[in-house]
């Protein structure tokens, strides 16, 4: 059943409602949807039968849960995920709201501390770990990233620059070196996979280079992890970064 | 649509070993066989030692406190250990194999093939308000920013994490449609409005000043207003704010007027469970920074 259809379906099980308001309304939808050229991409119509779906069938069904929610959030985890349409973790590990601070950008980075260039991912782990108190910090890299084979590729095709891709996927060059060095004389598919993997774990040392991401190490309140997930094979890899810096004394 | 369900889960898997604690320790959570892999992991970058790697007293950016209360507590569990966490995330994975990805095989090989998501989100960090859920992106569906705030920064603001994903989305994917998101009781939202002007070094504020006309916008318009209905008033301008600084893209402009592109705004109220969205007008008409953003089918679901 396509989601039109299923949406149509989904809405006609309340046309028994005693509430006459909300069964006009329901019967305008259903008309509305009916109506819907079935090849014709209407993005206006996606968003509301999504939105639709998830008051229906989450939203309405755990109201305890959305009025604790509407209170405030106490994630356990800051996810850093690439903005790739395939690789959300929302779907792949089955976040639900109010269980993961979520940062989505190209190839799932993190760069090092830097106050004026990078604010908006300062921004967010300071955000995560310093107020939300976020236990776990999780990078996600992933197969086929578009991201990671832009940082592989160029300058050395000799292709136009992207000017704002390029600068931010610079981030990855030492992950790029380092998989160059190592397996340079593979397929530029397989370097792109370890530079996938590299990649993270790079930008789980960069996490380390955040005062709060260090106390939190220290204090032995959060945890790094760094993960992959294979969509061409369904397959997920989980690594734990070991803290690096070990508090010796304060004065 | 498939669903995300917090179904319960009874399936006991067998394939967990304890290792010994190194720089990395790898668990393969799905595969015909468990595989140990030892990386080490030298850093290129140094790193400077003394002041800098001082852990300095944390001063709390303004307009951030969460109140712990008595909920919090009961709701946190003890941080578990290593395993427990591990076993669950690798349940989720498989969860999602089982019911999602085998059983739409054939549409996960085309996506590993390649994407052509129809639009680009941009929406908040936050953890209540991902659309996945909330509007049921299925995977392929929608290429995603999540950021502080969903805030969109000019281009005259220069390369950023945000506007390098635009570049990709907008010139490489060809999306047809970009989405900002907004919601309730936004906690950048609140650390823009809350700002003093005395010098705060805290990178929230770095990043949230990109939606100081939003707040100035508010201030004036909404200044009799209480304060946690300026927020939300600001909530909704700094939606309005990042569809103009979109405009600020020349390739993002140059589709738009084409009708190539389409840029709307969504505002998720996640203590009402509403949703409501609008679309940009462009007439090609000179949009300053003064100027009402001209929208058309704007729509509110309740």
């Amino acid at each position: 059943m396509g989601s039109l259809e299923e949406a149509i379906e989904g809405l006609k099980k309340f046309l028994s409602n005693k509430d006459d308001v909300a069964v006009a309304q329901i019967e305008k939808l259903i008309t509305g949807l009916q109506e819907t050229d079935p090849n014709e991409f209407d993005p206006v119509k996606r968003i509301l039968e999504g939105f639709q779906h998830f008051k229906i069938n989450k939203f309405d069904k755990h109201p305890e849960l959305y009025e604790k929610l509407a209170e405030g959030q106490w994630p356990k985890f800051l996810v850093f995920a690439c903005s790739d349409s395939r690789v959300c973790p929302s779907h792949i590990l089955n976040f639900q709201p109010g269980e993961a601070f979520m940062v989505r950008n190209i190839a799932n980075m993190v760069p090092a501390f830097d106050k004026l260039k990078y604010s908006g991912v300062g921004a967010a782990i300071e955000y995560a770990v310093s107020v939300l108190e976020v236990q776990n910090i999780l990078v996600i890299g992933h197969s086929r990233c578009g991201g990671i084979k832009r940082l592989m590729t160029h300058p050395e095709d000799n292709s136009a620059p992207f000017d704002f891709i390029d600068e931010w996927v610079k981030i990855g060059l030492p992950a790029k070196v380092k998989v160059q060095a190592e397996f340079g004389d593979l397929p530029l598919e397989d370097q792109c996979k370890h530079c996938e993997k590299e990649s993270v774990k790079l930008s789980l040392c960069h996490l380390e280079t955040y005062p709060y991401v260090q106390m939190g190490l220290a204090n032995k309140k959060l945890r790094l992890m760094g993960g992959y997930y294979d969509f061409v094979h369904g397959k997920f890899e989980l690594l734990e970064f070991e803290p690096r810096f070990h508090h010796l004394f304060s004065t | 649509m498939a669903t995300l369900s917090p179904t319960s889960f009874t399936k006991n898997f067998n394939s967990s070993v304890d290792f010994p604690i190194t720089s990395f320790q790898t668990f393969a959570i799905f595969g015909p066989k468990l595989k140990t892999e030892q990386t080490h992991f030298r850093l290129s970058t140094s790193f400077k030692t003394g002041s800098c790697l001082e852990l300095k007293a944390m001063k709390e950016p303004p307009g951030l406190t969460q109140k712990l209360d008595k909920n919090r507590l009961d709701g946190l569990t003890e941080s578990e250990n290593g395993c427990d966490l591990f076993q669950d995330l690798k349940h989720r994975f498989l969860r999602f194999k089982k019911h999602k990805f085998e059983e739409n095989l054939g549409h996960f090989q085309n996506l590993a093939e390649g994407q052509a998501p129809k639009f680009m989100i941009i929406a908040c960090a936050d953890s209540r308000v991902c659309p996945s859920v909330i509007l049921g992106f299925q995977p392929g569906e929608a290429f995603m920013v999540r950021n502080v705030a969903n805030l969109v920064p000019p281009f005259e603001s220069g390369p950023s994490e945000t506007n390098a994903a635009l570049e990709f989305a907008v010139n490489s994917l060809k999306v047809e449609n970009i989405l900002v998101i907004g919601h309730s009781r936004c906690g950048g939202i609140r650390a823009l409005m809350s700002m003093q002007d005395e010098v705060d070094s805290s990178f929230i504020r770095s990043w949230v000043i990109v939606g100081k006309n939003a707040r100035l916008n508010t201030k004036s318009a909404a200044s009799h207003l209480g304060f946690d209905q300026q927020c939300r008033h600001c909530e909704k301008e700094s939606v309005d704010h990042s569809l103009l600084n979109l405009l600020t893209y020349p390739w993002i402009e140059q589709k738009v007027a084409k009708g190539e592109l389409s840029v709307h705004g969504g505002y998720y109220d996640f203590v009402d469970c509403t949703f409501e969205k609008w679309t940009l007008d462009y007439k090609g008409s000179n949009l300053g920074k003064n100027s009402r953003l001209p929208v058309k089918n704007r729509f509110y679901w309740c």
